[in-house]
């Protein structure tokens, strides 16, 4: 608590009470008054998350900066907050990445900017909820909640296939995450009529129960992170979205799936994990080698970003099925890593869509000639998603590749491959936009990034670089809840 | 042998509505002509005095009166106040719409108030043949307003289809109830639940009476496959007969099952829940997937309801004092949803047109921001997305399958309800995704205004904060049984 304040409830809330009063500006008369409010709002959301950073004990292992509260009486439901060294990572990066959403959003969303920034303050408030909720029924109603802007944001403001795309994230999302509601309520049962998280990571369970809730859970998750074979609404849903939402969906929603998987399916059903974790490290790794090969051959800016991005949340999801410390640890710095580096790809590339109206690498060539602060820009975030050391990318995927050494070489093997296949597909789509004669008169036409939009990059790659070169404030945090898991694992709940 | 006055006072209310009516029966028939909002003023009263007399006369135990053939306990209390509420706010949305299809006169106000009272002593019944009367009293009121655009070739349909079925469905009703007379040789509810209890019973006879019962029940729940009315009915009939049809007469159901299978049938409870479970999945199914392939949004909500229906029973399967609870919940909360719905539908229809295609809902969001986030609310609702009030409603009653064992039921009903959001969502694409293909504007009466909005953020507020309505519902049926 700071000041007595509840720091959790206020990075809810905050965000979201601002966006309804983004919405209340109206019509696009008031648009200014919009864009300014909204950025008033997702720094405000930010200030006031720093202290959870600052005052976060990293030797604690329990929860920290709880907050309880009844709220449903009649199924014992609790308004029941509270962050670890898995939750207040990720929290930090969606207050982190709304501001700049909002920046990036400031010219190019001329038509009903107020619900369009009102949407991105809300869902900002929602994700938070997400991270900290320690109640089942709390968790699973943010995590439905934050479909509502997504699909509104993809389906209002995107691109000509919008409806389609945006129709197929949510119901893929739901189908995931119906089961896992079914599976909260089974062991509601089972608990003798608890919701609370926590309890259920000390509830024993036998294995066929907990190989169901598994199940349930997997879907949810898998379907979120996403991992092959479930990944086929991300590309499509990438596509149509507008650059801002694009970048909350890889740098932020996916990152929901990564967290469900360490705070649900690992600690609560640890046995089941165990039994499965071999096909989990297939699934995979199968997303990084054979995606990263998807990767090579698309045609469409986004539509690579958004193949690179399946590829490196495999990392994530083979980290955690590792079972030891460096596989979470470096699961998690790949995630928030991810986090920054695919959203500023996605701006990079919404850069050029605003300008050129093209996703298609074609229709580009030559670019550095025109637009070199935008070029060079994008040539660290293009090597940083290429994994080169020094930029944060290296960091996440070294760790997991030495987790995965410790487990068995030819996983590691496997998922080394990604050296090769990330940095040919990145780098061969730098090459073929950015470099070059001038391709065609359009591109002739271009004009390097204004004020607003080096700002935006600029602060992306100090966080880059900055986590590349030291990763240590991020590691520090989790590694007593990282121990703690992995104490918790070990133990069979048989 | 001196004649020995029955305790009146628990039927109060149902006595002041009748004489009610009769007085807007009256007043219409003086006034009508010059001032018909005599008539609906005075059905607003009637309805207001209701709510008072029956707050009033509220005591918390079980009073029988009229020799057992009456029962006034907290659960038709609560029921009965959430009919009123009901129905006043039906009232008012239907004004404009009804005004403008020359339907507003005192026909309209008194059908509507005696089906009012139809559902007050179906919910009170504790006699097979008080609980007959009550349900005839609804249904013929309710072929009657279907029929009162006489002009309209559908509207004439709907209701000829309805009164045929709903016929067939009483004649069902009625010879279960009389299987059941046969078996016990008693229509006093407490009476058949002594006698079945006593085992002395022929299990085979009083097995076919039940099943008939239920068919009828199911009839007029609009489960499937006793549905096939529900469609024909909602897209011929004028709108705000529908949503009247569609909202307070599903308290009136709970009430009749609540009557009849817990507290007539209730030691029977292994055979109903069986039937229950087929009737519930296949309500589910139908209800979903047929709503798929509508254009007119009110057949679309007709298999919604079919589809709500089923998801409701789950909490009867579950056959204990959370299940019950949690079906009456889910009855609140799907009333809440269908009043708001019907209203927008009302809304968005003016004079000589009628928003009845699902296209009518275009670009809403171009042409009332407003209006199309009250809708969006209520579809997400309906869908069952939180932070709206929807996700409490399929929680609590998945939770009572789940504690009755069903598991698969359970799984089968998420997978349904997923098919489901995608038909709600279809209606949110058209309003936000599409352009509007009018800019006819959106000017309704202000308390009609203030009315579906309440209705709108409600969906929201309860989605907050949904344990005083949870807790109201868990307290009607602990105290009845």
């Amino acid at each position: 608590m700071l000041f007595g304040l509840p720091l959790l409830s206020l990075v809810i809330w905050l965000p979201i009470f601002a966006g309804i009063g983004v919405l209340a500006t109206g019509g696009d008369r008031n648009a200014p008054l919009a864009r300014w409010l909204a950025l008033t709002g997702s720094i405000a959301g930010f200030l006031i998350a720093i202290p959870l950073y600052t005052r976060f004990d990293p030797l604690m292992s329990a929860m920290q900066f709880v907050e309880y509260s009844p709220w449903i009486e009649r199924f014992n439901i609790h308004y029941h907050l509270g962050v670890d060294g898995f939750a207040m990572p990720l929290i930090l990066l969606n207050c982190f990445t709304t501001p700049l959403v909002v920046i990036a959003g400031w010219q190019v969303i001329s038509k009903r900017v107020s619900q369009y920034m009102g949407a991105f303050l809300v869902m900002s408030g929602i994700v938070n909820g997400v991270f900290s909720s320690l109640d089942a029924i709390l968790f699973y109603v943010f995590w439905e909640a934050s479909l509502i802007p997504m699909f509104l944001i993809i389906g209002v403001w995107g691109g000509p296939n919008r409806v389609y795309a945006a129709i197929k994230f949510f119901l893929y999302t739901l189908l995931g995450s119906l089961l896992m509601l079914v599976a909260f309520v089974y062991l509601y049962m089972i608990s003798g009529g608890s919701f609370s998280i926590l309890d259920y990571h000390k509830l024993p369970l036998p294995l066929t129960p907990q190989i169901l809730i598994f199940i349930a859970f997997l879907l949810a998750f898998a379907v979120k992170v996403p991992m092959w074979p479930v990944h086929t609404w991300l590309p499509d849903a990438h596509v149509e979205a507008p650059t801002g939402g694009s970048v909350v969906l890889a740098a932020i929603l996916l990152k929901l799936g990564g967290y469900g998987f360490l705070r649900f399916s690992l600690p609560i059903v640890p046995d089941a994990s165990q039994y499965f974790s071999g096909m989990m490290i297939a699934l995979s790794l199968i997303a990084v080698v054979y995606i990263g090969l998807v990767a090579l051959v698309q045609a469409d800016m986004k539509k690579l970003i958004a193949y690179s991005s399946v590829a490196h949340m495999g990392f994530v999801t083979l980290g955690f099925f590792l079972f030891n410390a460096y596989g979470l640890e470096g699961a998690m710095v790949q995630m928030v890593s991810h986090g920054f580096i695919s959203g500023a790809m996605f701006l990079c590339v919404g850069v050029l869509y605003d300008r050129l109206h093209s996703r298609q690498i074609a229709d580009y060539g030559g670019v550095a000639n025109k637009m070199p602060v935008f070029a060079a820009f994008f040539m660290l975030f293009a090597m940083a998603n290429a994994g080169l050391p020094g930029t944060s990318g290296f960091v996440g995927e070294f760790i997991v590749i030495m987790a995965a050494v410790e487990v068995n070489f030819w996983y590691a093997f496997l998922a080394a491959t990604t050296l090769i296949t990330g940095a040919s597909y990145t780098l061969w789509m730098y090459k073929r936009v950015v470099f070059g004669a001038v391709a065609n008169p359009a591109v002739e036409e271009l004009k390097d990034i204004n004020g607003r939009e080096i700002l935006i990059l600029a602060v992306l790659a100090a966080a880059v670089l900055g986590m590349g070169l030291y990763p240590s404030p991020l590691t520090e945090v989790m590694h007593t809840t990282v121990d703690d898991l992995l104490a918790h694992i070990a133990r069979s709940k048989l | 042998m001196n004649f020995v006055p029955p305790d009146f006072s628990p039927a109060y209310p149902e006595i002041f509505l009748l004489v009610m009516v009769c007085v807007v029966l009256l007043a219409d028939l003086a006034w009508g002509e010059k001032k018909p909002y005599v008539a609906y003023v005075l059905a607003q009263f009637a309805l207001l005095g209701c709510v008072l007399i029956t707050f009033a006369t509220s005591v918390p135990e079980v009073v029988h009166t009229f020799s057992g053939m009456f029962v006034d306990d907290a659960m038709a209390d609560i029921l009965k106040m959430l009919v009123y509420v009901t129905v006043s706010t039906v009232l008012v949305y239907s004004r404009t719409y009804i005004a403008a299809r020359g339907m507003f006169s005192g026909e309209f106000f008194s059908l509507a108030l005696f089906a009012t009272l139809g559902m007050m002593v179906m919910i009170s019944a504790s006699h097979f043949l008080t609980l007959y009367l009550g349900l005839e009293l609804l249904s013929l009121s309710q072929y009657a307003m279907v029929a009162l655009r006489r002009d309209s070739v559908m509207a004439t349909e709907a209701a000829i289809k309805f009164f045929v079925l709903g016929a067939l469905a009483s004649g069902f009703l009625l010879y279960g109830m009389s299987m059941v007379y046969g078996a016990t040789g008693t229509l006093d509810i407490t009476h058949v639940t002594e006698a079945i209890q006593g085992g002395t019973i022929n299990h085979a006879v009083l097995v076919v009476g039940l099943v008939f019962i239920v068919a009828g029940i199911s009839f007029k729940l609009s489960a499937a496959p006793f549905h096939m009315w529900a469609p024909d009915v909602y897209q011929g009939a004028p709108t705000a007969v529908v949503l009247f049809i569609g909202s307070a007469p599903k308290f009136a159901a709970f009430g009749f099952v609540m009557r009849l299978l817990v507290e007539g049938m209730g030691a029977m409870v292994a055979d109903w829940q069986g039937m229950l479970i087929i009737l519930a999945v296949m309500s589910m199914m139908i209800g979903n997937l047929a709503a798929i392939a509508q254009t007119n949004i009110k057949r679309m909500l007709a298999y919604s309801t079919i589809s709500h229906m089923g998801f409701m029973l789950l909490g009867i399967i579950g056959a204990d004092e959370n299940g019950y609870s949690s079906s009456m919940f889910y009855i609140l909360v799907y009333v809440l949803m269908t009043l708001g719905t019907f209203g927008m539908i009302m809304l968005l229809s003016r004079e000589g047109f009628e928003a009845e295609k699902l296209d009518d809902f275009k670009g809403l969001n171009r042409r009332n921001p407003w209006y199309a986030f009250i809708t969006l609310l209520l579809m997400f609702s309906m869908a069952g997305i939180p932070p709206t009030v929807g996700i409490y409603a399929k929680l609590s009653v998945l939770q009572a399958v789940l504690s009755a064992g069903y598991v698969w039921l359970a799984v089968v009903a998420v997978l349904f309800s997923l098919i489901g959001a995608f038909y709600y969502l279809r209606i949110v694409k058209l309003m936000y995704f599409d352009e509007p293909e009018t800019d006819a504007p959106i000017l309704p009466q202000s308390d009609i205004k203030l009315l579906i909005s309440a209705n709108g953020l409600a969906v929201l507020a309860f989605g907050l904060f949904p344990q005083s309505l949870m807790a109201l519902c868990a307290y009607a049926i602990q105290q009845s049984i």
